[in-house]
């Protein structure tokens, strides 16, 4: 099933600049799996050395947190909209 | 309060709004609001608060203007440049509106003055371009019950948030740390148009002018996702956690913290 993940500019050079991707995954695990499949690289900058997803980023299955769901196993339905969202620095010197 | 004869003319066109009127604009003369940062973001802001008439505007910054900033700082002038941004930006707002006051804070906030700069205000509006800076606000907003806006831009990403502390959830409700250093984008991959910069400010302006006025749905447990090159706005829920490091049931930021600064290049550009 295919699963629309939003990519944040920080993470777009690893999707050739794309901001919107299409994905397969049953839960948000198999879908950062299936992100790195297609995107070598793209889990390193999601997860820590423990697999787990980086504090200062968040992943929202439609609009809500992951956090305040099953985390990683929270688990995707087709037509769902996966957003990858990462704390940004702000202006620009 | 009662509006002067050319107070009433120049708000003329905000007052004949039904949810500002005479009592609205007699708030905003009454409002006062710190900008932390006199750059991408704090121009719109600026000018658009002290334009409504906001009474009293607080400007925190310590650079100065380069040729480089005009590019979207549209606060500053050309012939402006190597004066103290906040110089700068007093001297452009008070010559838009003679009726309100600028305090200019050529500083840079740290853990030893935000508390103190922070007080008199109603409501802080994050305009700086830097984690450190931006968990300082946070923290010290959330210690002391001050309203913070937040506004962040990276390319054609933009988010805004407003946050209403012991409310709605804070920015380390959203994000519980800073990224570590080599973790984010350095600075020479950022970049920005302008106009990026000044969608998220006037959305930010935009908040604190319903705030003060009392009126709309704030962004208030909502972030805002903006998307430059689609023109997309989302929202996404922001809860407040639980495990808040600052604002949670079992606090581990009691007090607040200096960050390291992550981007050598700005240390050195400044
Ligand atoms: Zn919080």
């Amino acid at each position: 099933m295919a699963i629309k993940v939003r990519i944040p500019a920080p993470l777009q050079k690893l999707t050739q600049e794309k901001a919107e991707v299409e994905v397969r995954g049953k839960s948000v695990k198999e879908l950062i799996e299936d992100l790195e499949k297609n995107f070598p690289g793209i889990k390193d900058r999601i997860c820590d050395d423990t697999g787990k997803i980086r504090k200062f980023i968040n992943i929202y299955v439609n609009e809500e947190d992951i956090r305040f769901l099953q985390q990683e196993a929270t688990a995707l339905k087709d037509g769902d909209e996966v957003s990858i969202i990462p704390a940004i620095a702000g202006g620009v010197k | 309060m009662t509006l002067r004869d050319d107070q009433i003319e120049r708000y003329s066109r905000q007052i004949m709004l039904p949810h500002v009127g005479g009592k609205g604009q007699a708030k905003l003369l009454d409002g006062k609001v710190l900008i932390i940062g006199a750059g991408g973001l704090g121009s719109p802001i600026s000018l658009y608060l002290a334009a409504a008439g906001v009474g009293k505007i607080g400007i925190v910054d310590s650079d100065k203007v380069e040729l480089n900033n005009l590019q979207r700082q549209i606060v500053h002038s050309t012939a402006n440049v190597g004066k103290a941004k906040v110089e700068s930006a007093k001297e452009r707002l008070t010559g838009l509106n003679t009726d309100i006051e600028v305090v200019s804070y050529n500083t840079r906030v740290s853990s030893g003055n935000i508390l103190d700069i922070i007080k008199e205000y109603d409501i802080v509006v994050d305009g700086s371009d830097n984690f450190p800076t931006r968990y300082l606000m946070n923290d010290a907003c959330v210690l002391s019950k001050k309203p913070l806006s937040h506004g962040g831009i990276f390319r054609f990403d933009g988010q805004a948030m407003t946050i209403l502390p012991g409310e709605s959830a804070c920015y380390r409700c959203l994000f519980p740390e800073p990224p570590p250093p080599g973790l984010v984008p350095s600075c020479q991959e950022g970049g920005i148009l302008g106009a990026v910069a000044g969608v998220i400010g006037v959305i930010q302006a935009n908040e604190v002018l319903k705030y003060i006025l009392g009126i709309g749905d704030l962004l208030a447990g909502r972030l805002l996702v903006f998307n430059a090159l689609e023109s997309s706005f989302r929202t996404v829920k922001v809860r407040k956690n639980p495990k808040c490091p600052v604002c949670g049931e079992n606090p581990t930021v009691t007090k607040l913290i200096d960050y390291q600064e992550f981007c050598s290049l700005r240390k050195k550009k400044g």
